[in-house]
């Protein structure tokens, strides 16, 4: 920071702080800022991201926990500190640049400045030949021109002719570019943020899906989005191919996913028929389909005391490891006392000691369910939701654990009821998503890019060519030519041009 | 592809990559016995004996270079260094080919793959730009990080060739990580130059460039590798569009590849700030490339994250 003080004035003061905010200092340091106060939000869990590991999280640390959440650490990205440093490097990069615009636009219009005095002084060549000043002048100009130099012709007092030529303003264009084009994907990551919507939904082979708020799992729009104009389709998922490698040191690892769906929409007659895949969406109007993830729903037939089917459907499991030992809970609100299980779904069932029941084969290739199972109250009426995925034994007893296969049944101890595999299906993860914003961050983000090379490949460079007419005796129609060039960045210099305009001009009178 | 020519490209593929590391290796040594040799040489030899040379007429101007080369044992170590760093690019760059051609993919389908090719990279990098400008002093920097490289490589990364997972399916791939791997080989090169600057008035350093014509030669490769690592995040953005509905969702892999280009930035900056151009500014570089060490290493093996394509 500069040592001077703030003025006393208000006028002063509001000066000072401004040409203190838009120094590159002050730049410098909100970059480092930008990049520390990023390290958390990769380290920490993110609510944006990964909502169940930030809870997790917080369980696990019930001191430390509570503190970083109540400073954002789990919503780094949108915490009022982040948003501070990003908000004031805007500012500093507005304040750095606007004013540059009205400089560049003054030189874009400027002539090359005159030849300097003493042109020796800048280790340029000299050289004679005959010719006479005009022409040489000409000449130099026509070359200059021809590489594209903007140029300008004079003549010194002491009756010297010379040519003065620029180049490289394209530098200074995208340097201003470029810092415009992060405004510019900044405004695209906001109308985004503002008008974009993404919603999230599981859907079980067999089953649709249409395109309503209510159908969503979840479902979060920005402040001016509206629920109520998603556009209008519905699809249904025939069926979900999964194939996983079964041979080498990547056993189990995936190799395809792909859901064929029925898709209908309106101004389209019948259904048709897309195959969504990972890198392969389905856009449908200003919306996008993904595949998001899958897993499996063991269809589940349960009976009360009576022996009165109360549940006869697949109920969805969700994956905990890559070999997709799945987690799901089963509450049956309908029955006296109230029925609950807790369920692990195994594709390839394994158990050992260590890590008790676990799957070791993402395929189904030796199915099981281990539940356990509980009646009581499931807590479902104090009016607080309940995730579909957890259940609360706070006031259940358990029953027992047991492990099914396909096809068999458990009958509960005390004669609560009973519990059926009756088989198993996929289901598939869809995330609907639409950016309104996108387009306009992808054009920022090209011209950033196009701005970028400009400004850090491209030299501004000068040269001066200065013609004079050999006084000496005998030595009538000889010129003396001086070449001498800059370039305006350090550890750049104009040698190369220079020698150029020499050979062109030496080749030119040969 | 039947097994037994499956067999054979594996290993193939495995004996350049073992062969481009022996010949590496015996580069580094030559250049060690270079750089060992040039520390009795005075202080900047090479640039005061090229101006006086220039002063010099024409037919001595020929005459003392090859002289001088003749009788000094580190320029011709280094000289043989040199070339066997090309045949170590080649020949690692055939090992990567035969592994692609083994797979039957872009060779990127895992770290073991992502670092004989980042290895390629580092010197494709150093060697392009050797043709420009004599580097044979930093040869020594740049092979012994790439030899780090492909150590970890064949010993701690290795994973068998098999194909992609779902979510690498895409030409987005081969655009994405072409653009990482030659930003990552720049900013490499540009570390090695950058933490010579700050040493280089020290002991056996003293041979080398100047300070600020290794400052300026950090300069130059990070703004040659800046845009084209802005490239890689942008092309890896809009894949990330296409395969999980955002473009941006500060998964750790963007999280450390934007703090990578904010750093290197900064570095931008501070080379044109008063009082931040030399040793802050390496400083800076050199911070830039940890980050962007720890988005490869730490994000990859540490981090659950999206971009977890590790293969281990």
């Amino acid at each position: 920071m500069t040592t001077t003080m703030p003025p006393m004035s208000q006028r002063g003061f509001l000066r000072w702080l401004w040409r203190q905010l838009t120094s590159m200092k002050t730049a410098l340091i909100l970059l480092f800022l930008l990049a520390i106060a990023s390290i958390p939000g990769s380290i920490l869990p993110q609510r944006g991201t990964n909502p169940i590991l930030v809870e997790q999280w917080l369980t696990d640390n019930p001191t430390l926990g509570p503190v970083l959440d109540s400073i954002g650490a789990f919503d780094v990205f949108g915490s009022p500190w982040y948003s501070a440093v990003y908000i004031l490097l805007f500012i500093s990069l507005i304040g750095c640049v606007l004013p540059r615009l009205g400089v560049h636009w003054k030189a874009m219009r400027s002539q090359p400045p005159p030849a300097p005095k003493n042109l020796s002084r800048m280790g340029g060549t000299a050289f004679e030949y005959a010719g006479d000043t005009q022409t040489t002048i000409e000449d130099a100009r026509k070359i200059l021109e021809k590489d594209r130099w903007r140029t300008v012709v004079g003549q010194d007092p002491s009756g010297v002719h010379w040519v003065a030529a620029e180049k490289g303003y394209l530098r200074e264009t995208g340097n201003l570019i470029f810092h415009f084009s992060l405004i510019l994907i900044l405004v695209g990551v906001a109308v985004g943020g503002l008008f974009g919507w993404r919603g999230n939904v599981i859907v079980r082979e067999g089953e649709g899906f249409s395109n309503t708020l209510t159908q969503y799992d979840a479902w979060g729009g920005g402040r001016l989005s509206s629920a109520d104009n998603l556009p209008e389709f519905s699809f249904t998922l025939e069926s979900f191919d999964v194939e996983f490698e079964r041979e080498n040191s990547q056993e189990g690892a995936p190799r395809l996913f792909e859901a064929n769906m029925v898709v209908d929409r309106p101004g389209v007659e019948g259904s048709t028929r897309h195959l969504v895949e990972v890198n392969e969406p389905l856009v449908i109007d200003s919306a996008k389909v993904f595949l998001v993830g899958h897993g499996y729903a063991p269809h589940l037939i349960v009976r009360d005391s009576q022996g009165t089917v109360v549940l006869d459907d697949a109920v969805v499991f969700l994956p905990q490891d890559g070999n997709f030992t799945s987690t799901g809970v089963v509450k049956i609100p309908d029955t006296d006392p109230q029925l609950g299980f807790r369920g692990l779904f195994l594709p390839t069932s394994a158990v050992d000691e260590i890590r008790g029941p676990h799957s070791v084969f993402p395929a189904p290739d030796d199915v099981s369910v281990f539940f356990g199972a509980w009646e009581g109250d499931l807590g479902l009426d104090n009016g607080i939701p309940q995730s579909i995925y957890t259940l609360n034994v706070d006031d259940m007893t358990q029953l027992g654990l047991e492990s099914l296969r396909v096809g068999q049944t458990w009958q509960l101890p005390q004669g609560a009821g009973s519990i059926e595999l009756a088989g198993y299906e996929r289901w598939a993860s869809f995330q609907m998503a639409s950016d309104p914003g996108k387009e306009l961050a992808l054009v920022a983000a090209i011209l950033a890019i196009l701005g970028l090379t400009l400004s850090l490949f491209i030299q501004r460079r000068r040269v001066w060519v200065k013609v004079s007419q050999v006084l000496e005796q005998g030595s009538a129609g000889t010129v003396r030519v001086e070449v001498a060039g800059i370039a305006k960045a350090s550890g750049h210099n104009a040698t190369e041009q220079v020698d150029h305009i020499v050979e062109s001009l030496k080749g030119k009178t040969n | 592809m039947d097994f037994m020519d499956s067999v054979q490209l594996a290993d193939a593929s495995n004996n350049f990559v073992y062969a481009s590391m022996v010949t590496l290796f015996l580069a580094t040594i030559l250049f060690s016995v270079s750089f060992a040799a040039g520390r009795r040489r005075p202080v900047h030899a090479s640039t005061t004996a090229s101006k006086v040379l220039v002063e010099s007429s024409g037919s001595v101007l020929l005459e003392l270079p090859e002289k001088e080369a003749s009788l000094d044992p580190g320029r011709r170590s280094a000289n043989i260094g040199m070339s066997l760093t090309w045949l170590s690019f080649g020949l690692l760059l055939v090992g990567v080919v035969l592994r692609g051609v083994w797979a039957g993919r872009v060779p990127w389908g895992n770290m073991y793959e992502f670092s004989i090719s980042s290895a390629v990279g580092i010197l494709a990098v150093y060697l392009i730009w050797s043709t420009q400008r004599d580097l044979r002093w930093l040869g020594l920097f740049v092979t012994i990080p790439t030899l780090l490289t492909l150590g970890l490589a064949v010993t701690v990364l290795y994973t068998e060739a098999a194909q992609l997972v779902p979510a690498l399916k895409s030409y987005w791939l081969v655009i994405h990580v072409f653009a990482a791997i030659i930003g990552g080989g720049a900013f490499t090169v540009g570390a090695a130059t950058a933490g010579l600057s700050l040493i280089s008035d020290k002991g056996w350093f003293k041979q080398l460039p100047s300070r600020e014509k290794l400052e300026g030669l950090t300069h130059k490769v990070i703004a040659f590798s800046f845009p084209i690592w802005t490239f890689a995040v942008v092309a890896g953005a809009i894949w990330a569009e296409n395969a999980w509905g955002r473009y941006w969702g500060w998964d750790p892999k963007e999280t450390w590849a934007f703090i990578t280009w904010v750093v290197f930035a900064a570095y931008l900056h501070a080379r044109s700030t008063a009082g931040w151009k030399h040793q802050k500014a390496s400083v800076i570089a050199i911070v830039g490339w940890l980050s962007f060490l720890i988005n490869y290493f730490g994000v990859n093996i540490f981090v659950n994250s999206l971009h977890s394509y590790s293969g281990m």
